[in-house]
């Protein structure tokens, strides 16, 4: 029998700071996302559907690493909305860095609306030892 | 008053809004839920469009089957392929076989039925069938 998820999914509005509101009204969503630590590198992979390449902005200001996708609302023409279970909007969700990435080398890729994010940790400094002298 | 103007203007613009406000009256929260995939359905006259998200799937992995009334949607999405993880941080989206069935307001010429996947997102048109459309009727006067 295939094997159907039926947890109740939420598409959940992102979260704006307290006293910080948007000037706009759409609807701004925060993407599910996987976060995955290997040896090398950190993989964030987000699902941002209805984005593609040019309509995502990575910035990195600072530690704060902000994602932000931008959707195009396909509303097709004469239709009316008559049953939605989900509503359509941008897309953001923003992480804190440590010093460990290397931040020249973050690449990103974007396929069939999942964002794919690969941060390099930076190369820990040699560990250096210390000649001991003796003391006369 | 043009605050007003502007706000009937806006809910025009934005369909969900209303959508939005009717999940609020009912479950306290504007969020959406359901079985997944979600599904919004758009109908005009002759045509219903259903649209849902399956991001990070191509579009041959996604099997679309059309009877009478009934849509059904079915795939399976599988997690992203990266090799040698050390560690979970976050594990927040769904994969995994789907399969989802919608029923439309009127029956669909199964021949006629478009879909499309763009950038994560599916549309699928679904014409109305012909023997399906109301028929004028002309009285004639005795």
């Amino acid at each position: 029998m295939a094997e159907t998820t039926t947890k109740e999914v939420l598409k959940k509005e992102a979260v704006t700071p307290a006293g910080i509101e948007r000037i706009r009204s759409t609807k701004v969503y925060t993407p599910a996302v996987d976060i995955m630590e290997r040896q090398n590198d950190i993989v964030i992979i987000a699902d941002m559907p209805g984005v593609d390449e040019q309509s995502v902005d990575i910035t990195l200001d600072n530690n704060v690493l902000t994602i932000y996708g931008t959707v195009e609302p396909e509303i097709p023409e004469h239709h009316r909305l008559a049953f939605a279970e989900y509503g359509v909007g941008d897309y953001q969700r923003v992480f804190t860095l440590t010093d460990e990435i290397d931040r020249d080398k973050i690449q990103a890729s974007v396929k069939n609306g999942v964002l794919k994010l690969i941060l390099p940790k930076a190369e820990k400094a040699k560990t250096r030892k210390i000649a001991v002298n003796a003391e006369k | 008053m043009a605050l007003t103007d502007l706000d009937r203007l806006a809910r025009v613009m934005n369909p969900w809004r209303e959508f939005g406000m009717l999940n609020q009256a009912f479950l306290g929260s504007d969020r959406s839920s359901g079985e997944l995939p979600l599904f919004n359905v758009w109908l005009a006259t002759d045509t219903a469009t259903v649209t849902t998200e399956v991001p990070g799937i191509e579009a041959s992995a996604i099997d679309i089957s059309v009877m009478g009334k009934t849509v059904t949607v079915r795939g399976s999405r599988e997690p992203e392929e990266v090799k040698d993880v050390g560690a979970y941080h976050r594990r927040e989206r769904w994969y995994r076989r789907f399969s989802k069935t919608i029923e439309i307001p009127f029956t669909v010429d199964a021949d006629k039925v478009e879909a499309k996947f763009r950038k994560g997102v599916l549309y699928i048109s679904l014409p109305r069938a012909e023997a399906d459309k109301p028929k004028k009727i002309t009285i004639k006067s005795e």
